[in-house]
């Protein structure tokens, strides 16, 4: 140990100046005392999320039936509907959400509509809380150097959306986007696409057994570009909101 | 008397980290300015999916914070907890492990990323095998500095590693709890939390990044480094002492400023933001103890080069503390937020301070780790004048550009609708985009003569055989 001649003691600081375990405990408790105070009452408190309010927001099929199934004649048949509410995604969105964390699209584009005037006009009404509860992780992103995209399904037509990822300034000639060609070339694997809803389910995402069991279908013979683009055209349209009603203070 | 040191000391792997150190500093702004020049003129993407900016952008964050800035705290404070201590690091297998683990999370991260293998959460991308070793490594580096701390031969510890110390354990705490994800393969996984939490969760990793990692580690090199260049003790001890707790308390709540207006409850923003404004205290507190040791010895400005590296710092500080609490308010941050301004501020942070703040401490560490002057002095000064003009570039660049597409975004004609459409704000970004990338590129020219400098001081040291004379002498002695 350390062989320096004892002084005395004269404050609790000087104390922590002289023992290096003390200095420890006390540096740890104070740091954490703004994460517990910041993170944890969001898990327990029940106006964080919208849907304890409004029901109506999430979708009550959610782990019950299958949101989407292929049938026997080769049809995709839907439980849910634009509108019924927020909904985990298909296994083609998942894999399109996957593709977008891959590319990292959300450095440039967010995700997160604010309730400002000119946003409402730009990319639609507020977004909610209770709209993201299945993003793991969320994508609200932080900076937009591309449009928000919060609300972008359906804006535009999905062969709109193949060309504009392919070759950006085809369509938007002042655009600085990257074209995105190589999404055409890999097909989606199934088996893959179960591990990840398991995984999904594991942390608390809602999926049905009919859900994965359906997976394999959907996927089948769908490019990247497919499920980057149906899971695009999925953001935004699962609420149907109303704007009398205020959801948030 | 300095020979004998090379005996007492190791400054071994202080010498490789600070090499590195550099390395990683010319690497990680090289990729900045590419990805820079990509947002001016995309077609530097080729169509490619490795150098697209969005597989790029983690490249580069990565490589700056955790390379550069990673190896320079490492260097620094295995340096000078040594020095302030009076004795050799607590364990020389762990400080080595610490090396070059450390480099293998960077290769590692150099050889994932630009192929998609992201958890994409800012700042901490990395997917789970490698946030494992991150996590191991990190803890030989915390658990080595305390057992030297813990075996000193000083009565007090002294402030620099109080810095240390607190950056060390708000990591842990951060990149475990932010980091926590459910592997569905090798090379993926998801985060367990979602929506909102982690939202929460992330900004509260992504600011402390910022506050504890670039911060908190960074004033502990100040706190060694400029008394040490200055010859000067430090200004205020009390100041010290009420503005380390102060940081330490009050960072921590800052993370939901990045969450105004968002889906975040609107308590948590607002007391993010109250705390931030009342941050600037503390953040001053430290500016001010740092230049304020220099009071009476202004003149060495003029002839030192090193502490003109460290005093620039520290005025980058203290106008990056002033903005950040600015930005935070929560009608700038309507205006603010999503725009170029963030990504302005974040780089008088790195580039100004962090970045300032590390070469000069980094030139000092040469001549005592090499035992011989700088190869050349004309050199250090060139890289002064390259690296403080192109920061200046760069912020000014981002601060037009953030304000023009903050204002764009929400000004109405005369009937009432939107004036511009967003790729209007695109379009109007162009000349400030190319006026960034060239802002990066003179400070990259600076980081590359630098590199030089260092590089050609290892040889003269070779040549002359200081280290190997040090070292013999210290055998002898």
């Amino acid at each position: 140990m350390a062989n320096y001649p004892k002084t005395k003691v004269k404050s609790l600081q000087e104390w922590l100046e002289v023992n290096i375990w003390g200095l420890v405990i006390a540096t740890g408790l104070v740091l954490s005392v703004g994460g517990i105070v910041e993170i944890v009452p969001l898990f327990f408190m029940k106006d964080t999320f919208e849907h304890t309010k409004f029901p109506e927001i999430v979708w009550d099929g959610a782990g019950k039936e299958a949101i989407a199934a292929v049938d026997d004649a080769g049809k995709t048949q839907w439980n849910w509907k634009a509108g019924d509410g927020v909904r985990p995604f298909t296994a083609v969105e998942l894999a399109g959400r996957d593709i977008f964390q891959r590319e990292g699209c959300y450095l440039c584009h967010s995700q997160m509509i604010r309730p400002f005037r000119d946003e409402k006009e730009r990319y639609g009404h507020y977004s909610l809380a209770s709209e993201s509860m299945f993003d793991h992780p969320f994508q609200w992103g932080s900076k937009r150097t591309g449009p928000d995209l919060a609300r972008v399904g359906g804006k535009y037509s999905d062969e709109w959306q193949r060309q504009h990822l392919r070759a950006p300034r085809s369509l938007v000639p002042e655009s600085v986007m990257p074209g995105y060609p190589w999404l055409d070339e890999t097909y989606l694997k199934g088996k893959r696409m179960q591990r990840h809803m398991r995984g999904l389910r594991r942390v608390g995402v809602p999926y049905s057994d009919a859900d994965i069991a359906a997976a394999p279908a959907l996927v089948e013979g769908k490019t990247e570009m497919d499920a980057l683009v149906s899971y695009l055209q999925s953001l935004g349209t699962m609420v149907a909101l109303d704007d009398s009603k205020v959801y948030r203070e | 008397m300095q020979a004998s040191l090379e005996q007492k000391y190791n400054f071994d792997v202080v010498r490789w980290f600070t090499i590195m150190a550099v390395v990683y500093l010319v690497v990680g702004a090289s990729v900045g300015v590419y990805i820079a020049s990509e947002l001016a003129w995309p077609f530097l993407n080729f169509d490619s999916p490795y150098i697209s900016f969005g597989r790029l952008r983690p490249v580069h964050t990565n490589t700056v914070i955790f390379a550069f800035g990673g190896c320079t705290l490492m260097a620094t404070a295995f340096y000078s907890v040594q020095r302030t201590c009076g004795v050799r690091l607590w364990s020389d297998k762990m400080a080595r492990f610490t090396f070059w683990g450390w480099n293998a999370v960077i290769v590692l991260a150099a050889l994932t990323l630009p192929f998609g293998f992201t958890q994409s959460k800012e700042y901490a991308e990395l997917e789970w095998p490698i946030d494992i070793l991150i996590a191991v490594v990190w803890l030989s580096f915390t658990i080595n500095f305390i057992m030297t701390i813990a075996t000193r031969k000083s009565s007090h510890i002294y402030v620099s590693n109080w810095f240390f110390l607190g950056m060390m354990i708000m990591i842990v705490y951060l990149h475990v709890v932010n980091s926590l994800a459910i592997p569905v393969g090798l090379f993926k996984s998801y985060s367990i939390f979602s929506g909102v939490q982690d939202a929460m969760i992330q900004w509260w990793w992504g600011h402390n990044a910022v506050g504890f990692y670039l911060t908190a580690g960074f004033l502990g090199i100040m706190y060694y480094f400029v008394p040490k260049q200055a010859g000067r003790p430090i200004y205020s001890y009390r100041l010290s002492v009420i503005h380390f707790w102060a940081l330490m308390f009050g960072y921590v709540w800052l993370g939901a400023h990045h969450l105004q207006y968002t889906a975040l409850p609107d308590w948590t923003g607002s007391l993010g933001a109250a705390v931030s404004i009342a941050m600037i205290i503390p953040s001053w507190g430290g500016a001010v103890n740092g230049m304020m040791t220099l009071s009476g010895a202004w003149d060495r400005l003029r002839t030192d080069y090193v502490l003109r590296f460290l005093i620039i710092a520290l005025a980058f500080y203290a106008m990056s503390t002033f903005e950040g609490p600015v930005m935070a308010l929560k009608t700038v941050n309507a205006l603010s937020h999503y725009t170029d301004w963030t990504i302005g501020h974040v780089h008088s942070g790195a580039l100004g301070w962090v970045a300032g703040v590390s070469i000069g401490a980094i030139y000092h560490l040469m001549t005592r780790l090499y035992h011989t002057e700088m190869y050349s002095e004309r050199l250090i000064n060139f890289h002064f004048w390259t690296a403080t003009i192109g920061t200046v570039i760069y912020i000014v660049a981002m601060w037009v550009s953030g304000i023009m597409q903050g204002l764009m975004w929400r000004a109405y004609d005369e009937y009432g609708t939107l004036a511009y459409t967003f790729v209007e704000s695109v379009d109007a970004m162009h000349p400030y985009y190319a006026m960034r990338a060239i802002g990066g590129g003179i400070f990259l020219l600076g980081a590359v003569v630098m590199l030089f400098n260092v590089l050609m001081t290892v040889r003269k040291s070779a040549v002359e055989g200081s280290l190997t004379k040090a070292r013999a002498l210290a055998v002898a002695v």
